[in-house]
């Protein structure tokens, strides 16, 4: 079958955007080409302002070279524009007068800039800001001319006045408005704008009314007239007062244009055969001007085209960052409040910093940060997912870092490091390898940062700090993605949250069954989802779906720890941290029969036997005659526990029977993640239970029960979760708590990510003011675990493929030792 | 290595290799892991991660490729090579399923 025809009118970074995302998903689909006003590949255009203001150089900012577009087969016609679309014969006439025809097309024509219709506005020396050559006729003109005026205090009228400052010049921003950047600013922080950029010698005319442009002596541009009869002296004008969508030819073509090309949420235009993405377009009535929500759209469109059909672009949040170096400023969502909203501000006029955040039903729906913008990109975060804040509420101004204050989750704020800090200690990736990567090979997402430079691929707790290198590297074109709008890994779109309705909703009882259900576009997944549909189905399904031995990770096959010599640790349970002499006994024997090379103390209260021959684990197991401590798999660990009343004498509660008791109702459990608890006896809380998924505190009057805690990557303190008078209680709100999250979380999320994200309010509301729920909660828990094998002693049920253990021993002649 | 070099071994019968699976055979003192995809094509390459030497047999199978359990590497079990952008290879070597029976081909004398 021939190849499909695809014409794409204009060569920016939403059209190519989407023909890069096409490639990915239908390499082969189409015969490709491109038209492109402009004599140049693909560029990164947000980043002409630090072009012009020396900072990097154009050919630093290329996306994609000559190269790319040759070894993708990709035609490109640059310095061509499109005359006319002809949708009858489909195809298009191009400046040259050659026709080029069409099966489908994408218009990515962008926008044009405003020019003010004044007198003077056509003179010599009057330009926009828009592409590579107005960025060249500016750097010309600072070599030649002392005197710039900037109509228009916008974000790029700013970068422009910032620019052409640094190169020299005298420059004067001329704004109608009462303060800067009065779109994404409110009053005070627009003040505190200016401020700052006269304190970099930039002059401002605020509310002064632009009456004509004066031509000189030479013919060109020699100064600017107000209203007022007042004049600046001009040899450069630079007008930046907004962008229109560039639609003459999509109108002429006869498509439904209304301030924009009109699409679908499919990116689709009135003529099923066209396509259109980027600024040109005008979506539910909204022509979007950052690159970010272009970026989406272009997802959705490369989606369609290659008739995938089950991306939708539903709109975007948008955040708003400037960049000029040293001036800080970060503006996202709805700044301005008005009836229903909350305000939290904090104003140090004299430090330059202003911060105000707008909350509205609990949330976080827009906010303006100035001097200080580390947690731009939390704030932004927090307002795309629409999470609840009453829980965070009262340390929400002071930023992700007064949420916990040990670890190095993205809080030492990335702008401050030294190029050479570590930022990934698991990767051994340094500050600078990233910043420069994400220059050079023009990186926009956390995924294209993790597959080039590795940085935040292990173990993930410095992803908040390459968000914030992303988010000060390349500014608004960095929008963070929130796991909930993340697929799953690359073999779908589909996120987390779809795959596990998908899964309830249709009864998916095992991991084929869902990947094909859900049009997985790899033949059996990879090693990142296929262990999360394997959870997500037993997890759904207890009884009923059928575990995949083959879709989990080698320590929950093997049923013991892999170490970094392929030998294995194990762990055996000792109910509530408490032993005796025959376990001990049986224990030393197994160290001396097999040689165990070191014998550890756990902080989980057990002993670890390190260095064990994988062929040796079912004898090492019957040899212990114990049960597994599941030390290997995401499921419950331990229970730790002090002494208690027994014995202590502080003891208020017996808590290491409370621990036996919890860890004896819980063990077998599997869960998103591994799961850790703890009980303490009185306050003193001698079981750290502050740092457990959960832990409990008995108290003289009963006990205390706390959640979502974290003593590892991050050390996140436990939250007051209920106060409960028996132990019956505990064993209830415990297991009712953690089978909500068995059903609800996310693979790999622990207890305490999984409460971020919902809210503890909700936990609290399905697990602690629902006791129906929470009785129908404890009772699928306890369903889920009735009969469930030990694995170290029932292999068959408990689908232990016990050949794993044999290494192969050849049995066929000729069989041998290769020389 | 060209073809004339291998000496084919027969090593085990297909189905004592788990689909989607792996199993280690010493050949001497070379650990070699035998891999059984979803499609029942057979691989064979030596059990050691270019990374750090993690044991490969004990990843998870996918496609034609393992995810190595250590820090999780894939590595193409045709060509033995890591994909992108991590770099380096391990010995991948020839295989063979006739009448049920696999064949490793190791290098001949």
């Amino acid at each position: 079958m021939s190849k499909q025809k695809l014409v794409v009118i204009g060569n920016g970074m939403a059209g190519i955007r989407a023909v890069e995302e096409l490639l990915k998903l239908a390499p082969d689909k189409y015969e490709i080409t491109v038209f492109g006003s402009e004599p140049h590949p693909n560029y990164n255009r947000i980043l002409l302002s630090p072009v012009l203001a020396g900072e990097q150089t154009l050919q630093e900012i290329v996306l994609n070279d000559w190269d790319w577009y040759r070894d993708n087969g990709i035609t490109l016609n640059t310095g061509v524009t499109i005359a006319k679309i002809d949708r009858v014969k489909r195809n298009v006439i191009d400046s040259n007068g050659n026709a080029t025809p069409y099966d489908r097309m994408l218009i990515a024509t962008g926008s044009n800039p405003f020019i003010l219709p004044i007198e003077g506005a056509n003179l010599p020396g009057v330009i926009a800001y828009r592409d590579i050559a107005d960025t060249e006729t500016m750097i010309a003109a600072t070599q030649q001319y002392s005197n710039a005026v900037v109509i228009g205090g916008g974000l790029l009228g700013l970068e422009a006045a910032n620019g052409l400052k640094l190169r020299g010049m005298n420059v004067t921003v001329v704004h109608v408005m009462p303060w800067l950047m009065e779109r994404q600013l409110d009053r005070v922080a627009g003040g505190l704008l200016q401020q700052s950029l006269e304190a970099k010698g930039i002059q401002f005319a605020i509310g002064a009314q632009t009456q004509e442009l004066v031509r000189g002596e030479s013919g060109r541009v020699a100064a600017v007239r107000f209203k007022d009869g007042t004049s600046i002296a001009a040899e450069l004008v630079v007008m930046a007062v907004g962008i229109r969508p560039n639609t003459a030819l999509a109108e002429a073509a006869g498509l439904h244009c209304n301030r924009g090309l009109v699409v679908s949420d499919t990116m689709q235009t009135y003529d099923p055969k066209i396509y259109a993405v980027g600024e040109c377009v005008s979506h539910r009535g909204i022509a979007y001007g950052l690159v970010a929500p272009l970026f989406e759209q272009a997802k959705v469109v490369a989606n369609h085209l290659a008739e995938y059909g089950i991306g939708r672009y539903q709109g975007s949040v948008t955040s708003t960052k400037l960049k000029v170096t040293g001036v800080d400023l970060f503006s996202a969502g709805d700044f301005t409040g008005g009836e229903g909203c909350e305000e939290i501000t904090l104003s140090d006029p004299v430090g330059g910093v202003y911060k105000k955040l707008v909350i509205k039903n609990e949330k976080l729906i827009g906010g303006v940060l100035v001097g200080d913008t580390a947690d731009g990109a939390w704030y932004f975060k927090l307002l795309k997912e629409g999470r609840l804040i009453t829980d965070i509420r009262e340390h929400l101004m002071f930023g992700e870092s007064s949420l916990g204050d040990t670890g190095h989750q993205g809080q030492s704020s990335a702008a401050a490091m030294a190029d050479s800090a570590e930022v990934c200690g698991c990767n051994g990736v340094t500050k600078g390898t990233i910043v420069r990567a994400i220059k050079e090979r023009g990186l926009f997402t956390l995924d294209e940062v993790r597959k080039c430079t590795k940085a935040s691929g292990s173990c993930g707790s410095c992803t908040g700090l390459v968000e914030q290198l992303l988010a000060s590297t390349i500014g608004g074109a960095y929008s963070a993605e929130s796991k909930a709008d993340k697929p799953i890994c690359g073999c779908t779109d589909r996120t987390h949250a779809q795959v596990r309705q998908a899964i309830r909703d249709h009864k998916l009882l095992s991991v084929p069954a869902a990947q094909n259900f859900l049009e997985w576009r790899t033949p059996n997944g990879c090693a990142s989802c296929r262990p999360a549909i394997n959870y997500y189905c037993m997890s759904t399904w207890p009884k009923e779906a059928e575990d995949d031995p083959q879709s989990r990770y080698i320590n929950e096959r093997a049923h013991a720890n892999i170490q970094k010599d392929g030998t294995f640790s194990v762990i055996p349970r000792m109910w509530g941290g408490e032993t005796n002499a025959s376990e001990l006994r049986r224990i030393a024997d197994v160290v001396d029969k097999f040689k165990v090379p070191t014998v550890k103390v756990t902080g989980g209260q057990r002993i670890d036997l390190l260095g064990i021959k994988k062929e040796d684990l079912p004898a090492v197991w019957k040899d212990l005659d114990m049960p597994s401590g599941h030390a290997y798999a995401k499921a419950l660990r331990t229970v730790k526990t002090c002494v208690g009343s027994d014995w202590c004498r502080f003891g208020t509660q017996n808590s290491t029977q409370m621990g036996k008791d919890l860890e004896r109702a819980l063990w077998r459990m599997y869960a998103p993640a591994k799961v850790k608890l703890a009980v303490s006896g009185c306050p003193r809380n001698c079981a750290e239970s502050g740092i457990k998924d959960v832990g409990i505190i008995g108290v003289d009057s009963g006990w205390e029960l706390y959640v979502a805690g974290n003593g590892g990557i991050k050390t996140e303190v436990a939250e007051f979760f209920v106060k409960v008078k028996t132990a019956a209680e505990v064993l209830e709100y415990s297991g009712a708590f953690l089978q909500l999250y068995r059903e609800e979380g996310w693979y790999l999320e622990r207890t305490v990510h999984y409460v971020k994200r919902v809210g503890l309010d909700y936990a609290k509301k399905k697990v602690v003011e629902d006791a129906a729920n929470r009785k129908a909660l404890w009772e699928r828990l306890q369903f889920a675990l009735d009969g469930e094998p030990d694995p170290w002693k029932e292999f068959a049920k408990a689908k232990v493929d016990t050949r794993q253990f044999i290494p192969i021993i050849p049995i066929y002649p000729g069989a041998g030792v290769p020389a | 290595m060209s073809a004339g070099d291998v000496v084919w071994k027969e090593v085990c019968a297909l189905a004592d290799l788990p689909a989607l699976g792996a199993r280690q055979w010493h050949a001497g003192d070379t650990p070699i892991a035998i891999f059984r995809n979803a499609i029942d094509e057979v691989f064979a390459v030596l059990d050691r991660c270019p990374h750090k030497g993690g044991p490969l047999s004990q990843g998870i199978v996918f496609g034609d490729r393992v995810a190595c359990p250590l820090h999780n590497w894939s590595i193409n079990l045709r060509s033995g090579c890591a994909d992108a952008p991590d770099e380096g290879c391990t010995t991948a070597f020839p295989t063979r399923v006739i009448d049920g029976v696999v064949s490793v081909g190791v290098p001949g004398a």
